[in-house]
């Protein structure tokens, strides 16, 4: 066998190990998801079966029907949780996003005493584990108040996301030269119409990762949320995902079942979004 | 078209200053170069020019108004960047069309005047290209058509041809000329690059260190270089400088070897005066390899050893010890030479330059 021969073999046995290797990873990322889609489908008995049942005997629909029944039936709000989820999601994803966007920009195109300080005291509050924040938070907002509100969710949202996405939006700026922004400011444009034409459309892509990640934060947090609220007022899904629990069972298939209604739309989300978002990525006008 | 006056003009960043107290007269429609090494201060006097630096001291006027304080915006300007900063999400039309739809201009006077730009400038087949599927020279026409397709009172060019190859840069510099001579404006043109200067330029401004070190037609700053450091920057290959002490009729270098005192500067120097003599390649060659004129009035010739040469096909930079540097000779007519070989060579004084060793003007022929 000549090297030729011998180096081609083996670039096909490396082809088919690296398509092994990827099936395998993609394997262990997509179960979980499979899993919990499979299970909204089908008894609890099956659900819990040992060993597991892989290939399910029959699927059913019983548990979506049931949780949009009314109260009682086995149903749970769930419309008013998704309004809620929807509303503080929404609303704390788009504060955080003008936030982040002036803060970024500020942070990549001036300078300014205690700059890199501050850039590292907005990353040090990541650091901080969401969950410890829940005892000061709730003694502090039941003293105002607010809890059980959307606000309240809101506010602790936005100071959640705020220190990333200034960090995240900051790195896409820093990528958009100086120059397009000087370019277009003698092209005519005041200051202000030079962010927009320009240097926001180049940073879009860095700006809609950032309120994915925001928005995907608020829809599925469950720590805080569950501190702060309390009724139909304000509970999002996540945490209505403890409907199903009651003092001696867990409905393990409703909860599969409010699990996916809460997926989907996420999951829509993301998808739309970044299919704008790669269609915008074509940079390159700056050297060769 | 307009004039650009700049008066005293300073650049301060913190305790440093960038541009120190500049006085420039730029006429209405002419090509002006800001030449200079790097640090020189001439892209910042430009970037004040244009509105994108602050003024520190004194004033910028285009036409009779002063505009310090004016926006780039208003100046009624058009900028042509080294990086091209064309907008990477617009198409070549779109980019060019940018600063007339800010302007809020009727559709149909965007469409004519782009057309116009595009036909100019060649740019037709790529009207509807990304910058990111152009070449390099591709995105430097389009930098420039954007910058015409305003019509603007004055052109700024900063360094716009550093980032080309040396073919194509050779191109574009003629396109630019054909440009000006095809759009009569006013431009003011930042590079390095003294060749770009010299064939460019109507008038050329060397800047070092903030200050401007003189101000003349491209023939004037070759020919008579006001200091040292422009007879050293201007001309390629540099002209020879070698210090030197004047002594009785005689130019006395490191070493023991000399020159005589071309008679041009015999009542500018006096004995014991510490120079710097400065002699071009051309004005040094290999005896009877030079050009027909030369060695006309008064000249000398030494035995030098050849330590390098390079040759160009049309002619040969010779290297050779003399006087403690090395000087380097221009030889037309070229024949080999191998390093080591004595040659005569001939130095035609009459074109010799002097130079105050001490602030290093130049000392004029009395």
């Amino acid at each position: 066998m000549t090297r030729n021969q011998s180096s081609r073999r083996l670039r096909f046995f490396g082809r088919i190990a690296h398509a092994t290797g990827l099936f395998l990873v993609a394997l262990v990322i997509c179960l979980p998801g499979a899993w919990i889609i499979l299970n909204s489908l089908r008894p609890t008995v099956e659900i819990m079966a040992k060993p597991a049942i892989w290939i399910p005997k029959s699927l059913t629909l019983d548990a979506y029907t049931a949780m949009f029944s009314s109260v009682g039936h086995g149903g749970v709000p769930v419309w008013d949780y998704f309004r809620n989820s929807l509303i503080i999601s929404i609303t704390s994803t788009a504060i955080a996003i003008a936030i982040g966007i002036s803060g970024g920009f500020a942070f990549a195109r001036y300078r300014f005493r205690g700059k890199s300080a501050l850039f590292l005291g907005l990353m040090l509050t990541r650091t901080v584990p969401g969950i410890a924040l829940s005892l000061p938070l709730f003694i502090l907002f039941a003293r105002l108040d607010i809890i059980d509100t959307h606000f309240a969710l809101i506010v602790a949202y936005v100071a959640l996301n705020v220190p990333f996405t200034i960090w995240l939006i900051d790195g896409f700026f820093r990528q958009v030269p100086k120059d397009l922004a000087e370019a277009a400011q003698i092209d005519g444009c005041t200051r202000w119409q030079a962010f927009w034409q320009v240097e926001f459309p180049l940073a879009g892509p860095g700006v809609a990762s950032a309120a994915i990640f925001a928005f995907l934060t608020s829809w599925n947090e469950f720590a805080l949320a569950s501190q702060l609220t309390r009724s139909v007022n304000s509970k999002t899904l996540p945490v209505g995902l403890l409907d199903y629990t009651s003092e001696f069972t867990i409905d393990w298939r409703g909860m599969c079942a409010l699990a996916v209604v809460m997926i989907a739309p996420a999951l829509a989300l993301t998808f739309i979004i970044q299919k704008r978002l790669v269609s915008g990525l074509t940079f390159g006008a700056v050297k060769g | 078209m307009a004039t650009v006056t700049l008066e005293k003009l300073v650049k301060r960043y913190g305790p440093v200053e960038a541009v120190r107290a500049i006085d420039l007269e730029i006429f209405d429609g002419e090509f002006v170069a800001l030449v200079g090494p790097s640090g020189c201060g001439k892209s910042t006097t430009l970037r004040m020019i244009a509105g994108l630096e602050e003024i520190s001291g004194g004033f910028v006027r285009i036409g009779d108004e002063v505009v310090n304080d004016l926006p780039p915006r208003a100046r009624n300007i058009s900028m042509v960047f080294q990086s091209y900063a064309l907008y990477p999400h617009m198409s070549v039309r779109e980019n060019m069309a940018f600063s007339l739809k800010i302007a809020k201009r009727p559709q149909e006077e965007i469409v004519r005047r782009v057309a116009e730009a595009s036909d100019i400038l060649h740019l037709n087949e790529l009207l509807d290209r990304r910058p990111s599927q152009l070449s390099g020279g591709q995105r430097q026409r389009v930098a420039m058509g954007r910058a015409i397709v305003r019509k603007p009172e004055v052109f700024l060019f900063d360094e716009p041809l550093s980032n080309l190859d040396a073919k194509l840069r050779t191109q574009m510099r003629t396109e630019i000329k054909r440009l000006h001579a095809r759009v009569p404006s006013t431009v003011i043109y930042v590079t390095h690059d003294q060749v770009e200067a010299m064939t460019l330029a109507d008038r050329i401004v060397i800047m070092r260190d903030g200050h401007i070190e003189q101000v003349g037609t491209p023939d004037e700053v070759f020919h008579t270089p006001a200091t040292r450091f422009v007879a050293g920057f201007i001309g390629s290959p540099a002209m020879n400088l070698v210090e030197a002490t004047v002594l009785d009729g005689k130019v006395q270098f490191a070493g023991g070897d000399f020159l005589p005192l071309p008679d041009k500067f015999k009542n500018a120097v006096s004995a014991g005066q510490r120079i710097v003599f400065g002699m071009r390649p051309d004005d040094v060659h290999p005896t009877g390899h030079g050009l027909p004129s030369a060695a006309g009035e008064q000249a000398a010739q030494r035995e030098l050893r050849v330590s390098v040469t390079e040759p160009l096909g049309n002619e040969t930079l010779v290297f050779a010890p003399f006087g403690g540097v090395e000087w380097i000779a221009r030889m037309l007519n070229p024949i080999p030479l191998e390093p080591g070989r004595a040659v005569r060579m001939t130095f035609d004084l009459a074109k010799a330059h002097l130079f105050a060793a001490e602030g290093g003007h130049a000392i004029a022929r009395a």
